[in-house]
């Protein structure tokens, strides 16, 4: 079993009367690369900046890397690279410059070309680090943060204001990162970033963590369904099992009793179950389609997204927090 | 001090003077501006003796641009440099590294050195070359002290003053704003003579610029009968200088304001 990189218990920060953490409980395996989600204001910025050591805490446990960050010294940094939501290396630096005044500040740094070979920005060293895109100078955060060969990386929102093509050279170059053995703590408010590169997920919400595990994880916390959907032209609701017929329904039709004419729709009626044993309801419909010697070629079955787990569970965390205060 | 941080020291000043170098506005404010000023001053007053035995106008310019130079370079480019390095993460992100705080700080403060070295030999020189003015040889010593004095009182002030600013782009006039209207009335600009009005040089005497214009002024004029040995305005800058150093210790952010 893994040893933990990072162990959080009970972490409290209060400001004032305003507690900003709440109790958040958090673990981060050895080699892991964990995704933190969590709307603005929840706590996020301030628990991974206790962890960075930015932040002193009110109360509970912290351990990174098997010290308290609070209290380490210079050679519990050796071990951490962090890269900031915003900041901006000197402009009047080359890219290898830059890279080498920070290999400097540690005791055993990767050599800079391998560094600059491996975030891509080998065949730029030598242009100045004010003439840089958006997404190469990201590219140089995480080469900053890279060059102490760091055992844990901090990446808060790496990939913002990078269009889709740089965001997934980004992904490709942090996903990299496991052959090195590097455990990541990834801030983001991307969910197709943390379904991609996460092996799990905390989100984090009011202070407190509200769900943890994999994008499966957190939607089955969410308690939400998979969507399974066919043509109604194909198999239609009558010739389903009586089970089944109870639990289908036309969306259209639904919206239409809800609010008139919002439901009118051009297209083929399709029929909707939304079900948490996907396995035994598609296979009940697919027996059905056999007894009537239909086929459903229209069949889809759309697992539920970790948007709508995330979306769900920090809306109910939201709801909580309301009917509370 | 260890050979760790010496070497670390030794390698931020290099690039910290090469960021200065290639940065054309602070290059401008730190070598240039000075110059300028010594050669308008020149041109407007002239070079004329000041008694009927010397010595000339310009070697009381001299000084007072050294001294200028001083200020610039350690008070108003290195407020600006740690408020831009601040507000954009720079030094948030150096904390997050095993690098000494005070190697890093250090480096900017050997940067600030190099560029009075620099700018008092140059100013010197050309004051030579050009305007027939002199170094008291004998002051020598006494120069070198004032300007190691004047240095780090100027980047304790310089560090102090970076919790005012509250953003990068307010830094430069902000700090100017400070600076500007005290080389009026600090023998910066125009010497203080028997005709000064007393409480232009009472207001001087207050701030720590007219000291150092003062204390530099003695390496210039040979018929000086002040002592070599300028301790009562260095007593006076150190004073500021040990304010500044405590306002450091107990206030100086790493991290951003906005």
């Amino acid at each position: 079993m893994r040893a933990s990189a990072i162990e959080v218990t009970g972490l409290c920060k209060s400001y004032g009367a305003n507690q900003a953490v709440a109790g958040v409980d958090l673990q981060v395996k050895e080699g892991e690369i964990l995704a933190f989600l969590g709307p603005n204001g929840a706590g996020k910025t301030t628990t991974v900046e206790i962890l960075e050591s930015f932040r002193t805490r009110t109360a509970g446990e912290v351990s990174v890397l098997g010290q308290d960050p609070a209290t380490a010294g210079l050679d519990w940094r050796e071990r951490i690279g962090i890269v900031l939501q915003e900041s901006q290396p000197e402009a009047y630096l080359t890219i290898a410059e830059t890279v080498s005044m920070w290999a400097a500040y540690f005791a055993a740094p990767r050599p800079v070309p391998e560094v600059l070979e491996l975030v891509g920005l080998g065949e730029h060293r030598d242009q100045r680090v004010g003439r840089l895109s958006g997404g190469q100078r990201r590219r140089l955060d995480l080469a900053l943060a890279l060059v102490g060969n760091p055992e844990l990386l901090f990446l808060d929102e790496p990939t913002t204001g990078f269009d889709s093509t740089a965001r997934r050279e980004a992904w490709a170059m942090i996903d990299g990162l496991r052959s090195l053995g590097v455990t990541v703590l990834l801030t983001t408010h991307y969910m197709d970033e943390a379904r991609n590169l996460a092996d799990r997920i905390s989100v984090i919400a009011a202070g407190r963590i509200i769900a943890q595990g994999t994008a499966t994880d957190l939607a089955r916390a969410a308690s939400l369904r998979t969507r399974i959907s066919w043509s109604a032209h194909e198999l239609s609701s009558a010739e389903l099992p009586e089970g089944l017929r109870a639990a289908a329904f036309e969306p259209q039709k639904a919206a239409e009793r809800r609010e008139p004419g919002i439901g009118q729709s051009s297209g083929p009626a399709r029929l909707v179950i939304e079900t948490g044993e996907v396995t035994d309801t598609v296979g009940a419909l697919l027996e059905a389609a056999g007894r009537s010697g239909r086929k459903i070629e229209s069949l889809e079955v759309q697992p539920p997204t970790l948007e709508d787990a995330y979306l769900a569970l920090t809306g109910e965390a939201d709801r909580s927090e309301e009917s509370t205060a | 001090m260890s050979s760790r941080g010496v070497r670390q020291l030794a390698k931020q000043t290099r690039f910290d003077l090469m960021l200065l170098w290639r940065n054309p506005l602070a290059s401008f404010f730190t070598v240039v501006l000075p110059l300028v000023f010594l050669f308008v001053l020149t041109a407007l007053f002239g070079n004329d003796l000041v008694t009927s035995v010397g010595p000339k106008l310009a070697s009381r310019f001299v000084p007072g641009i050294i001294a200028l130079s001083v200020v610039q370079a350690c008070f108003v480019n290195l407020a600006t440099v740690t408020v831009f390095r601040r507000e954009t993460g720079i030094l948030k992100r150096v904390r997050g590294t095993p690098i000494r705080p005070w190697v890093f700080m250090g480096a900017q403060v050997a940067t600030a050195y190099a560029a009075i070295a620099l700018m008092a030999v140059l100013t010197a020189m050309i004051g030579w070359a050009v305007y027939d003015v002199s170094l008291v040889w004998k002051t020598v010593p006494s120069l070198i002290a004032t300007l190691i004095i004047g240095g780090a009182v100027f980047c304790a002030l310089g560090l102090a003053f970076t919790n005012l600013v509250l953003n990068e782009t307010s830094g430069p006039p902000f700090l100017n704003l400070i600076v500007l209207p005290l080389y009026f009335v600090s023998d910066v600009y125009v010497p203080a003579t028997d005709d000064t009005p007393r409480a232009i040089t009472l207001i001087g005497d207050i701030f720590p610029i007219r000291h150092l214009a003062v204390a530099l002024q003695r390496g210039f004029d040979p018929l000086s009968n002040e002592s070599v040995w300028p301790a009562a305005n260095w007593l006076v800058m150190a004073a500021w200088g040990a304010a500044g150093a405590l306002i450091i210790t107990r206030w100086f952010r790493w991290t951003p304001r906005g």
